[in-house]
């Protein structure tokens, strides 16, 4: 599982990597937001998968799976939405200001 | 901290007070407060001199670093106080002439005494210190003084440009003389100069000898303007006259030579030292001499001549290195050299700047500097005439003066050196004496065109910028008029310098060459009978009058005409070389595209891992302890897979937005089968939130438009975003391997067990979040109020017409 999941990780960073580079900032934006899903997947799986019971006591169960990188991954969740709404008004904002979505066409003038 | 070091950094703490001074004293001229200061220090070090010349030294300790073994050390002896006294001395000469050049209406006195103060107390520093890196310090700190003194009328270009040149040649020795520093710690584990000059076998003994030579020998030469990197300082005249006079021919440009002569018992004895110091400041001397005779300017003669006089000196020192080889102190034909090398020094410094304060005079005076618009001034400044004829007679070694005396000893020193027969000198040794003459004909030729243009031959007042000449005032006069005094002084009686000042100075350079109780007995005589050194002074003049006589001719040869010293082409394109190159891969390298700043990134991170794991063999694969793959898993997975993979091909906003939407309702539903509820709650509204955030957005974008880049773009983005998935999931699987390979307790037990007990929760999740690592949740909401600030911000933020963001 761990080792299919290490694929299925290496994918979701290939697929973000290629809407990066892209030239158009929509696509740059939601490759932001799929390579945060590939960050939370591998801090996951790093934590050995599926061993033991949800981290909740109440269960009565003996063994837990470990909490701890869960609430890594749950801030990080809620850090990536931040940084991804933050992404998105300054690509509207640079939108009406420029009247273009293209990254090569903002680029700044020659000699900054 | 010992009176010794107060008085060693006694100018710096003038210069602080110099703005106030400038500022409340407006009527008195700043240079008179300064001028107490090298008075006080030149009594002061006065007093050591029956300590030296008995053979006593002095040292001082203070703690600065002790933990590298960086003391503020400060020790007398013959050599150090020998420039101690010059440059306080000179410097108390030259702040008096400096107060009738430079005019307090006009002038940013303020600056001048404060740069001036700060190389006093450097160069007090370099000459004082006993501590390797203390001497750095201080050496680079006359570096940036003489800079800012050079560029001291920063709005001429040419000052700027001499500034810069001196800046970068300076500090590029500075940056190497501390590798070689470096180097003789490492030899030695101290950096004390008298502690490695008694532990010297490990210096000789290591594999380090030869760089660490080298390196040292850098600073030494680019600071005293040793060829090929003199060429800073013809540049540096752009500095006001009394500067040119103090920095750049008595004082700073001597530091070189005080290295050399400092570190001789260290490196000394050895045929590299010899060869490389000689052959140096031979090709100075000739060089220097040779581009002097081309020059037009004033100050130009005199700084050509400095540099030719520089390796005059240093060539001596490396002649007189031998002594070390043959171990016998008592023996003059080796240690003449030395002598003169120290007797030159001190006339060097008398004549030259008396010389240097004479052409600033004459600026002054008639407004230009040009050899060709001077003439004929014997007539009307005859006190300045008088003081230069003198100090060029010293320069061109004329008897009676003391440059008479310096060089005859230095043509004995050539001569005994080409008869060590040592260092192969028995094929080369006739070089030195041979390369001396004829650059000692070049010296007699441009004092003698120096003193006829200017102030014999025709007066031409239509060409100076000053309706009348007058001779200059007293105040001026008297700096020049003293040092012009000792040239004649040092001249009919030079054994006044010889026991108190030369004898302890030497023995400073030769330490342990003498048994104990002896002395160098150095006696300077005027008459030697007729031995080869007279025969070479008089052929010198003959030779040298011969050449000015026929000047006519040659005056008219390209040589003559151009002044221009070829290796400042080779600065020139070497330094727009530089900028020019860096701006070629600047720009290169930052072209405003974020694709391309992603692209370093992220090929450099994957080469490096690559490498790392190929290098290291950093992959492993575990297939033991896995968890098994239920077959639900594998539609959850492929759904994924298929969702995430698609989006980058699809063209239509909408349909794009809602395939993030589903990969991340996805990600939530893998949450919950790995047993993370928390996680997948969380995921599940922040998806919604998300989507319903990029719908909002969308209407007031542009729809997606089919992806036109070119393909071969599209395929390096392919190409490096596969190089980055696929080392994601090596990483990856490498380190859950090696992470259960290791087996490193996790401390999940001490959340599982203490979550109820000490913060009384059942979900050990929430527990951490909002307990065990509270403040880190806190900071977190932080973050997001900024974030949510920031949006607020950006979508009400109205510009004026006009404005940019």
């Amino acid at each position: 599982m761990e080792i299919l999941m290490s694929i299925v990780i290496g994918i979701v960073f290939a697929v973000s990597v290629y809407l990066l580079l892209s030239k158009n900032l929509i696509r740059v934006i939601l490759g932001t937001l799929t390579i945060s899903h590939g960050v939370h997947l591998l801090l996951i799986t790093m934590s050995e998968l599926q061993r033991g019971a949800p981290p909740l006591l109440d269960l009565g169960e003996e063994s837990f799976t470990d909490p701890l990188p869960q609430a890594l991954v749950l801030t990080a969740i809620v850090i990536s939405f931040g940084v991804t709404s933050m992404l998105l008004v300054m690509g509207y904002r640079t939108y009406k200001a420029h009247e273009t979505e293209d990254l090569d066409k903002l680029r700044g003038s020659a000699d900054e | 901290m010992t009176f010794l070091h107060w008085a060693t950094i006694s100018p710096f703490l003038l210069a602080i007070l110099v703005p106030f001074l400038y500022k409340y004293f407006r009527k008195i001229h700043t240079g008179w407060f300064v001028l107490i200061l090298p008075i006080v220090l030149f009594i002061y070090f006065i007093r050591y001199l029956p300590i030296t010349s008995n053979g006593g030294t002095v040292s001082k300790s203070a703690p600065w670093v002790p933990s590298l073994g960086i003391h503020f050390d400060l020790y007398v002896d013959g050599l150090s106080l020998l420039f101690a006294l010059l440059i306080t001395g000179i410097g108390m000469l030259v702040v008096l002439y400096s107060i009738y050049y430079l005019s307090d209406k006009g002038e940013k006195l303020n600056n001048f005494y404060v740069y001036l103060l700060l190389f006093m107390g450097a160069m007090l520093g370099v000459v004082l210190s006993d501590n390797l890196i203390v001497l750095y310090v201080f050496w680079e700190m006359t570096s940036i003084s003489s800079a800012l003194l050079i560029s001291y009328w920063f709005h001429r270009e040419k000052s700027i440009y001499g500034a810069q040149k001196s800046m970068f040649i300076t500090v590029f020795g500075g940056l190497s003389m501390l590798g070689g520093f470096s180097l003789i710690y490492v030899m030695t584990g101290t950096f004390s100069i008298r502690e490695i000059i008694a532990n010297v076998d490990l210096v000789t003994g290591s594999v380090y000898f030869i760089p660490a030579m080298i390196l040292v020998l850098l600073g030494a030469f680019t600071k005293s303007a040793q060829f090929p990197f003199h060429i800073w300082l013809p540049d540096a005249m752009e500095a006001p006259t009394p500067v040119s006079a103090y920095l750049h021919s008595a004082t700073m440009v001597k530091a070189g030579i005080y290295l050399v002569a400092r570190v001789t018992p260290i490196f000394g004895g050895g045929p590299e030292w010899f060869w490389i110091i000689t052959l140096a400041g031979l090709t100075t001397l000739i060089w220097g001499s040779v581009q002097a005779v081309r020059q037009k300017d004033l100050k130009a003669i005199l700084a050509f001549s400095t540099v030719s006089q520089l390796g005059m000196i240093m060539s001596l020192l490396g002649a007189g290195s031998a002594a070390y080889y043959f171990n016998d102190g008592d023996n003059l034909l080796y240690t003449t050299a030395i002598l003169a090398a120290v007797f030159h020094l001190i006339n060097h410094a008398t004549f030259k700047g008396g010389l240097f304060m004479a052409a600033g005079i004459v600026d002054h005076q008639t407004g230009t500097r040009d050899i060709r618009n001077l003439g004929g001034l014997m007539t009307f400044m005859p006190i300045t005439g008088t003081i230069s004829l003198i100090g060029l007679a010293a320069m061109a070694g004329i008897p009676p003066l003391n440059g008479f005396l310096s060089k005859e000893l230095f043509f004995t020193g050539m001569l005994n050196a080409s008869d060590y027969g040592i260092f192969n000198l028995d094929t080369w040794g006739l070089l030195l004496p041979a390369i001396a003459w004829i650059a000692s004909v070049f010296t007699f030729l441009y004092c003698t065109i120096l003193f006829f243009k200017t102030f014999r031959g025709k007066f031409q007042p239509e060409k100076l910028k000053v309706d009348k000449v007058r001779e200059a005032s007293f105040g001026m006069l008297l700096g020049p008029i003293v040092l012009i005094t000792l040239v004649v002084l040092f001249g009919l009686f030079p054994n006044i310098l010889a026991y108190n000042v030369i004898e302890p100075a030497m023995q400073a350079i030769l330490p342990g060459i003498l048994d104990a109780g002896e002395l160098f007995a150095v006696h300077i005589a005027h008459w030697h009978g007729f031995g080869t050194e007279l025969w070479m002074t008089l052929g010198v003049f003959a030779a040298g009058t011969l050449l000015y006589l026929t000047m006519n001719i040659w005056s008219q040869s390209g040589f003559y005409r151009s002044e221009r010293d070829i290796f400042n082409y080779l600065y020139d394109n070497g330094y727009d070389g530089l900028i020019k190159g860096s701006q070629l891969i600047t720009r290169a390298q930052i072209t405003g595209r974020l694709r391309d700043y992603f692209i370093y990134m992220c090929v450099f991170i994957v080469l490096l891992i690559f490498y790392t794991m190929f290098r290291y063999d950093g992959f492993a694969l575990q297939t033991s302890n896995l968890s098994p793959i239920e077959p639900h898993m594998w539609l959850v997975i492929i759904a994924f897979v298929l969702a995430i993979v698609a989006i980058p091909f699809i063209n239509n906003r909408m349909t794009a937005v809602i395939l993030a939407g589903v990969a991340g309702y996805l990600v939530a539903l893998m949450f919950a089968i790995f047993r993370a509820p928390d996680l997948a709650l969380t995921q599940l509204m922040i998806e919604t939130i998300s989507v319903i955030l990029f719908m909002l957005v969308f209407v007031h974008l542009p729809k997606l438009k089919k992806d036109d880049t070119k393909p071969s773009i599209k395929i390096t983005n392919l190409i490096v975003s596969i190089g980055v998935g696929l080392m994601i999931t090596l990483v990856s699987i490498s380190a859950f391997a090696f992470g259960s390979e290791i087996g490193f307790p996790s401390i999940k037990e001490y959340f599982i067990e203490n979550s109820k007990e000490l913060a009384g929760g059942y979900n050990i999740v929430n527990v951490i979040l909002v307990d065990f690592r509270g403040l880190d949740t806190m900071l977190e909401i932080l973050v997001l109020a900024i974030a949510a600030l920031g949006v607020i911000s950006l979508i009400k933020l109205r510009l004026k017409e006009g404005e940019d963001v």
